[in-house]
């Protein structure tokens, strides 16, 4: 079959099982959106209100359904206004593929109309790159950049391809979806290793990241946990592959972890680490992270061994494998001191909540835990970034692994709307968007987005009038200086903002009214926008000071 | 600190080079030298990086150096089982009253003079660093007007090949 290369590049995608793209066209995607426009029928195109929700849109899709999110845009700015989407799925390890049109090759390198040279600007951030210069390597190169985004530690693929690779015509067959490229099997030595140092440890952790979600090892996870007596622990990226009401779960530790996670985690003589990669928010100062303990380290990714953390054992390996076989070579222990001491940290930081959460006025975690009630086991829960994003990491009762959906790495405010539009196409679920009003103005224009598509949104806009995270800093560090993150003088009217562009939108005012309200947005089967007043002093606690250990731990405000 | 000889063999792909530099500079590893040319084979191009720093940096850059797509092998280089090479070409002042000093160096280090004008010669040596070294050192003091350097190559001896598909 002779087709152009704008058709290859379509029909390769649905080849690969590519269902839904997301993307802005432009004077060097033309033909490309010409060939959408036939095989529409096959390939569902989402029109997003800036390239950069697309990205995050696509990104979303990603991580919701595991599967690879696909985002198109033109030369030049359609291109750079990847970037922070293609970066934010970098940091997280999202496999994407980022499509763009080039000018023509001869016109490459004259700094023509639209010309940037993409592939050079997203190196540092994609796992590789593509400049599809002649159209006899069209079909083939897409096919690469899928087994490359999603095999061993999945990332972004860039695929640059010039007008007139577009334009001219090649003969083209389908292919089978490409399968994806496993890691290594883990070494048995090593496996012998980890089993002897998990029998001489008296004070176990298990701690997970991202790489478990990718690697789909909740399972595995638990009954590690079970059949040695050890407390689980994440980091950010970790959140929803073991469900919260998991009785050995402690939550995520780090800069604004559980106390009791972040504690037992510092008292810890064996930490074990599944798809984590030691991140400062994660480990504060590293000179003084974990000083107890020995470490075992399991990752898909080689160069994480011992980047950031010296660790005893590092085991580069499929890591769902390593834990299957891990488990079947692990003794059965008890360790009830271990656990008492764990049951008293849990105590412990009840106590601390109990004391810094106000019961009498609408407070985060009221907010996070009403809408809980009303969501599903499944529904996908998006976050931006900032003080939002933490309460949510701290409190919201995750059930299902891959629910939660957030910058971590990059910390990319204005990620949300996009990565809710792209879970809630993924699932096909209702979604729920937390989102702050610094974050939310960084990219509300998607709201044109699940109102032109009716997508099942409920943004809940946390409203405090600051930029809270950073006048958290100020506070804390900065005497109070509180440069620049004041937004009162914004005035923006969120409901008249949801009226423009044509969705239903609520205020949430007191306390009274949180339940009803909620209730009221949920009854909605089309995106809605929730505003929610939160008072502007309200801290993520506890938190460990940027450098600091656990001995720094903040656990209540000492400046009221 | 230690000086480690690192070859890398990649896919002879434009911008290739530019990926394995961009790795260096963007997780702040420094390179003392660069080299990179042809190899036996159309599809393969070599690239020998000299670097200095300790034995976990060296193991993290050959780590994130696996991981760029186009990088078929990583090596570093076993120092007394290999041979080393750079490559100086030095100008000097030719002044009368030093010029039969440095037709002595020359003729100790076993380097070649490759150009002679009357004001001045050009020196090129080749060696391992620390010969070039020695030799730079001993003819500063001459008046050294321009200088270039190759950077390291490096070969291992006997049937040991950095393509892992190459045998006898």
């Amino acid at each position: 079959m002779i087709l152009s290369g704008a058709e290859i590049v379509v029909e390769t995608l649905i080849e690969q099982g590519c269902k839904t793209v997301f993307g802005y066209p432009g004077g060097q995607v033309i033909n490309l959106y010409d060939a959408l426009y036939t095989r529409s029928d096959r390939i569902e195109h989402i029109l997003t209100a800036h390239e950069q929700g697309a990205s995050h849109a696509a990104d979303g899709y990603a991580r919701a359904s595991g599967e690879v999110g696909v985002v198109i845009a033109t030369s030049g700015p359609g291109a750079t206004n990847l970037v922070t989407g293609i970066a934010t799925a970098y940091l997280d390890s999202i496999p994407l593929i980022a499509i763009t049109g080039n000018v023509p090759n001869s016109l490459i390198g004259r700094d023509s109309f639209q010309e940037v040279d993409i592939t050079g600007v997203t190196l540092p951030i994609t796992k590789h790159n593509f400049l599809v210069k002649s159209i006899d390597k069209l079909a083939d190169t897409i096919r690469e950049a899928f087994v490359i985004a999603k095999s061993g530690r999945p990332g972004p693929v860039l695929i640059d391809i010039p007008k007139d690779v577009q334009i001219a015509t090649y003969p083209y067959q389908a292919c089978p979806v490409v399968e994806k490229k496993m890691p290594r099997k883990a070494k048995g030595d090593k496996l012998t290793k980890a089993v002897q140092m998990i029998a001489e440890s008296k004070k176990p952790y298990i701690y997970f990241g991202g790489g478990a979600v990718s690697a789909d090892v909740s399972e595995e996870i638990t009954q590690l946990a079970d059949k040695i007596d050890a407390p689980v622990g994440c980091t950010m990226m970790g959140l929803s592959a073991v469900p919260v009401n998991h009785p050995r779960y402690l939550g995520m530790e780090g800069m604004h972890g559980h106390y009791a996670s972040s504690v037992s985690q510092d008292e810890a003589d064996l930490i074990i680490a599944i798809g984590a990669r030691f991140s400062d928010r994660a480990t504060g100062n590293v000179s003084k992270y974990a000083r107890k303990a020995r470490i075992i380290h399991i990752d898909a990714d080689g160069a994480e061994l011992n980047k950031n953390v010296a660790v005893e054992l590092g085991i580069e390996c499929d890591v769902k494998d390593a834990l299957q076989r891990l488990l079947a070579l692990v003794d059965k222990k008890e360790l009830p001191e271990w656990n008492a001491r764990i049951q008293e940290l849990k105590a412990e930081e009840q106590a601390q909540f109990e004391r810094v959460t106000a019961k009498d006025r609408i407070t985060p975690y009221a907010l996070i835990q009403e809408t809980a009630k009303l969501a599903d086991a499944d529904t996908p829960v998006v976050t931006d970034v900032g003080q939002h994003q933490m309460w949510v990491a701290q409190y919201y009762p995750f059930r299902n692994s891959r629910t939660f959906i957030s910058s971590g790495g990059l910390g990319t405010m204005g990620f949300g709307l996009g990565a809710a539009i792209g879970a809630a196409k993924a699932t096909g679920k209702r979604t729920v968007l937390f989102t702050g009003d610094g974050s939310f103005g960084m990219n509300l224009n998607e709201l044109a987005t699940v109102s032109s598509e009716n997508i099942p949104v409920v943004i809940i806009i946390m409203n405090n009038h600051v930029l809270g995270m950073v006048r958290q800093w100020q506070t804390l560090f900065f005497q109070k200086h509180y440069s620049n993150t004041d937004l009162h003088g914004r005035k923006t009217d969120f409901m008249k903002l949801a009226d423009a562009f044509g969705i239903k939108g609520y205020r949430i005012q007191e306390l009274s009214e949180l339940t009803s309200t909620l209730g009221k947005a949920f009854a909605e089967n089309a995106p809605v926008l929730v505003e929610c007043m939160i008072d502007q002093d309200e801290f993520v606690l506890p938190m460990l000071p940027p450098g600091g250990c656990i001995e720094d731990i903040i656990t209540e405000r000492s400046d009221k | 600190m230690e000086r480690f000889i690192i070859a890398i063999l990649v896919e002879n792909q434009p911008g290739i080079l530019t990926r394995v530099a961009s790795m260096f500079n963007r997780r702040g590893f420094n390179i003392d030298s660069l080299t990179v040319s042809e190899t036996e084979t159309h599809e393969y191009s070599r690239i020998t990086i000299s670097l200095t720093g300790d034995d976990g940096i060296c193991r993290q850059i050959i780590k994130q150096l696996k991981k760029l797509y186009n990088v078929k092998e990583v090596k570093v280089m076993d120092k007394p089982k290999s041979v080393y090479r750079e490559l100086a070409l030095i100008k000097l002042q030719n002044k009368p009253e030093t010029r039969q000093e440095i037709l002595s160096a020359v003729d100790i280090f076993r380097s070649k003079i490759v150009d002679f004008s009357p004001s001045t010669l050009c020196v090129e040596i080749t060696g391992e660093t620390s010969k070039i070294e020695a030799f730079i050192a001993l003819v500063e003091p001459l008046g050294i007007l321009e200088m270039c350097r190759t950077g390291v190559v490096a070969i291992e001896r006997g049937c040991h090949y950095l393509n892992s598909d190459t045998s006898l």
